[in-house]
């Protein structure tokens, strides 16, 4: 799927629903009339289970991650009735949650994960909770006992939907077939519009196997029952007008751009702004790729691990423009030092996230890309005379952070290889257009400051969970999502360790999924903070492995080592060369830490920085 | 840092005055399943004080509404308002603290009653335009309505002759005028 800025998008919904009349919708049209009509179904009544099917082609779906089990099994029973639709068998629930959330992030369209009642619901929480701290649209399935046996605790009941409630935009238990139509077609529309957000959907047994008539509403009933949801799209014109002024006024103005960027399809209205007003643009964990990071403008990552300078110019900006992002504590450190001489304009979609950690100047509420839209025309242009010696300072800031923190030689100390390095490489041989899917922990932390990233939605990192565990399975549904994209999962060795049976889906389902282990043999972030933080006390940071060119082996996957940084390269020309998926472990250093780095507590100006390349300020 | 050239401003404020009182929310909401686990939850999630919380059916079949105390300055309040427009059932939240408004609450209290002090008990419960509702050989109900202050304060004088059982409803509050909230759309 291309990303292409549809009807949807414009109208702010973000729906990738394929627009009628258009080839995709017809193709769908037409296989649901051909089930409906020339016999398949005819041969017995329509059930809930048919309708789940049904729904979900309409929805556009085309592929599903799921496991099955008892009281999901009429579902799975109808199942090869719609060829169209491809289940993926995973080998853990949590593997289809994250699969489908990396699906949704790679294309911008709703993934969709399916589990049993009782445990198959409780493993797919994890990656529930990944999805909606990430506003990531997903709806995950789940059957349950049949409706009378609810509350009498029943084999393999749970309540899931109460589980669930906390952390998802929305949820459901449907005890009838006749509900499900209008509860799918709700649950995409959640999902997709407004702040993105998982919507779970729990069946009881009876619900899938009732007979029923039950139409799909179309997008108007859909609107009609839901009163109480109708996002803000268009930012309020006089907040347009005082955007305008501030960045006109502004000397030293900041774009921190955010996964809203990301959401609304914005970025190009984000670089028309940038170089309009010519303000240099930092971004958070989930912003990258809103910005092509060669561009003039694109200033970097910023935060906790973010780059020196991004930080300083956030430290000494009088303006700070936030568009789609949240001032997570990751991003600001402590608030009441964060940019202490900059007003402060935050666009986001969801009222609630205005004013919630960081008192605003000027708030603006709407879909980013309507909202900059309708600024654009109000910015005043700013020439490179007036911006010059701000932006002769900023790039003597860069120079400076990147001396101070870039290990560009391949080597650690000891010449033990080091990971920043095999990430830029990876990026680099992959023209910087993979998508490349971060696990949690250091390996995250490299994976966003080194690869390079030039196209939107190339760069998936569980950033508000920081859920280990999460990269491999994600980059399942990013391949599958993206099919014309390299895709690369890149994983530390604790994290490879959590979701590592996914190998086999990987082998079952021929997922060119592309692994890079960066191997220190600890769970690396909590042993740097032991160092760190804890003065030196290490405990339980240690991590021993299998032999995991013997694991590759035995799964049946293509497996190459690398130690030294001359066989960094060849390693990933040859997986990238094979077919299908592989794995390369690459050996790094054990002690090597990701710096910058800003302590719990303390502010975007302290920032602990690698011993010994301190440069002098 | 050596390239600021700005003096610096005062740590950057944090939202909210830190001027705690009591507020109150009313909230209409779709009267779907599980809709009021949904607000309390959300309350406890995100570490709203809730003092009370009271729901009840509107003139509409369909749409239920809830009465909301909460405890916090208005960063706290605006914060529980926003969140609670996350909630895709919630059709409109409005804080009437300092609207005019009616706000009442009704208490039984089950007190001890002799043959000797009834009729003190029955005339201090006349005073607070409350009334006895039930009568047994040593107690009696007495029913009250009014402000949180006026509930206060008989059951006060209440206490005075040893109260057995007590229960309150908590606010339920309207604004006054003609304006309704049921009638407006959400925001
Ligand atoms: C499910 C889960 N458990 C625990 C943590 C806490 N945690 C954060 S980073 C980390 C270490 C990760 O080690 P590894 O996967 O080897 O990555 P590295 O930091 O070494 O690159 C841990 C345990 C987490 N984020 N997620
Ligand atoms: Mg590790």
């Amino acid at each position: 799927m291309t990303v292409t800025k549809g009807e949807g998008a414009r109208s702010g919904t973000h729906s990738h629903v394929p627009d009628a009349g258009t080839p995709t919708a017809e193709a769908i049209e037409k296989a649901r009339r051909d089930m409906l009509h020339q016999g398949r179904i005819e041969k017995r009544t329509r059930i809930g289970a048919d309708v789940v099917c049904e729904a979900l082609l309409r929805q556009g779906v085309d592929v599903i991650f799921g496991y099955p089990g008892g009281v999901i099994l009429p579902l799975y029973d109808v199942f090869g009735d719609y060829p169209e639709l491809r289940h993926v068998l995973v080998r853990h629930e949590q593997g289809a949650a994250h699969a489908a959330d990396g699906y949704a992030r790679s294309t911008g369209r709703v993934g969709v994960c399916l589990g049993t009642s009782g445990p198959g619901a409780t493993n797919l929480v994890t990656g529930i909770a990944t999805a909606q701290l990430d506003s990531i649209p997903m709806v995950a399935i789940t059957g349950n006992v049949p409706g009378a046996l609810i509350g009498k605790d029943a084999f393999q009941e749970i309540d899931i939907t109460g589980i669930t409630l906390p952390m998802t935009k929305h949820n459901y238990l449907v005890r009838s077939a006749d509900d499900i139509a209008a509860v799918f077609a709700e649950a995409f529309h959640i999902a997709r519009s407004g702040r993105p957000g998982p919507v779970h959907i729990d069946l009881t047994k009876d619900a899938l196997q009732g007979e029923t008539r039950a139409e799909h509403p179309d997008q108007e009933e859909v609107l009609a029952r839901l009163p109480g949801f109708r996002p803000t799209l268009d930012g309020h014109p006089r907040q347009l007008k005082t955007v305008a002024h501030e960045i006109a006024k502004a000397k030293r103005p900041v774009i921190l751009a955010g996964h809203g960027i990301l959401i609304a399809e914005a970025w190009d209205e984000l670089r028309e702004l940038a170089e309009k007003a010519r303000i240099p643009v930092a971004w958070s964990l989930l912003g990258i790729g809103a910005m092509d990071e060669d561009h003039p403008l694109a200033y970097g990552y910023m935060g906790m691990h973010g780059w020196k300078h991004v930080n300083r110019a956030i430290q000494s900006a009088d303006l700070i423009i936030a568009l789609g992002m949240r001032f997570d504590d990751r991003v600001t450190g402590n608030v009441k030092t964060y940019a202490p001489h900059a007003r402060i304009v935050h666009v986001d979609i969801d009222p609630a996230e205005i004013g919630k950690n960081v008192a605003v100047d000027v708030p603006v509420v709407g879909d980013v890309r309507r909202v900059l839209a309708a600024l654009l025309p109000l910015v005043a242009p700013v020439d490179h005379e007036a911006r010059a010696s701000y932006m002769e300072q900023l790039a003597e800031w860069r120079r400076d952070s990147e001396a101070s923190s870039w290990h560009g030689s391949g080597t650690w100390r000891n010449g033990l290889l080091s990971a920043d390095y095999v990430v830029e490489r990876i990026g680099a041989l992959n023209d910087h257009d993979a998508t490349m899917v971060a696990d949690v922990g250091q390996n995250q932390m490299w994976t966003a400051r080194y690869a390079g990233y030039r196209r939107p939605h190339s760069h998936l990192s569980s950033g508000g969970l920081g859920t280990m565990g999460y990269s491999m399975p994600a980059a399942m549904g990013a391949a599958l999502g993206r099919p014309d994209k390299k895709t690369w999962a890149i994983v530390g060795d604790g994290g490879f360790q959590m979701t590592i049976q996914e190998l086999a889906t990987l082998v079952q389902d021929d997922i060119p999924v592309k692994i890079a282990l960066l191997d220190n043999h600890k769970l690396g972030m909590i042993r740097q903070w032991q160092e760190l933080v804890y003065a030196n006390n290490y405990h339980s940071s240690d991590m021993v492995g299998p032999d995991y060119l013997k694991l590759a082996e035995a799964y049946g996957i293509p497996a190459w080592k690398a130690t030294r940084p001359e066989e960094v390269d060849d390693a990933i020309l040859a997986a990238n060369a094979a077919d299908g998926p592989a794995l390369v472990w690459f050996e790094i250093a054990s002690e090597q830490n990701v710096f910058p780095m800003m302590p719990a507590g303390k502010g975007l100006s302290d920032l602990l920085e690698e011993p010994g390349l301190e440069v002098d300020e | 840092m050596s390239g600021d050239t700005i003096a610096a401003r005062p740590a950057r404020a944090l939202p909210g005055s830190g001027e705690h009182r009591r507020h109150v929310l009313v909230a209409v909401v779709q009267n779907r399943t599980g809709v009021l686990n949904r607000v309390a939850s959300l309350m406890r999630a995100r570490n709203f004080n809730i003092e009370s919380l009271s729901v009840s059916h509107t003139d509409s079949d369909d749409v239920s509404r809830m009465t909301i105390t909460i405890h916090g300055d208005e960063f706290h309040v605006e914060q529980a308002i926003k969140q609670l427009y996350r909630l895709i059932d919630v059709l409109k939240v409005q804080d009437v603290t300092d609207e005019p408004s009616v706000q009442h609450e009704l208490a039984l209290v089950k007190v001890r009653a002799t043959d000797r002090n009834r009729g003190e008990i029955v005339s201090i419960v006349e005073m607070y335009r409350g009334r006895v509702v039930d009568l047994a050989p040593d107690a009696a109900i007495v029913e009250v309505t009014g402000t949180e202050a006026e509930v206060d304060a008989l059951i006060a004088l209440l206490r005075g002759f040893g109260i057995k059982e007590l229960v309150r409803t908590g606010a339920v509050v309207m604004a006054r005028g003609s304006a309704s909230i049921e009638e407006a759309t959400k925001r």
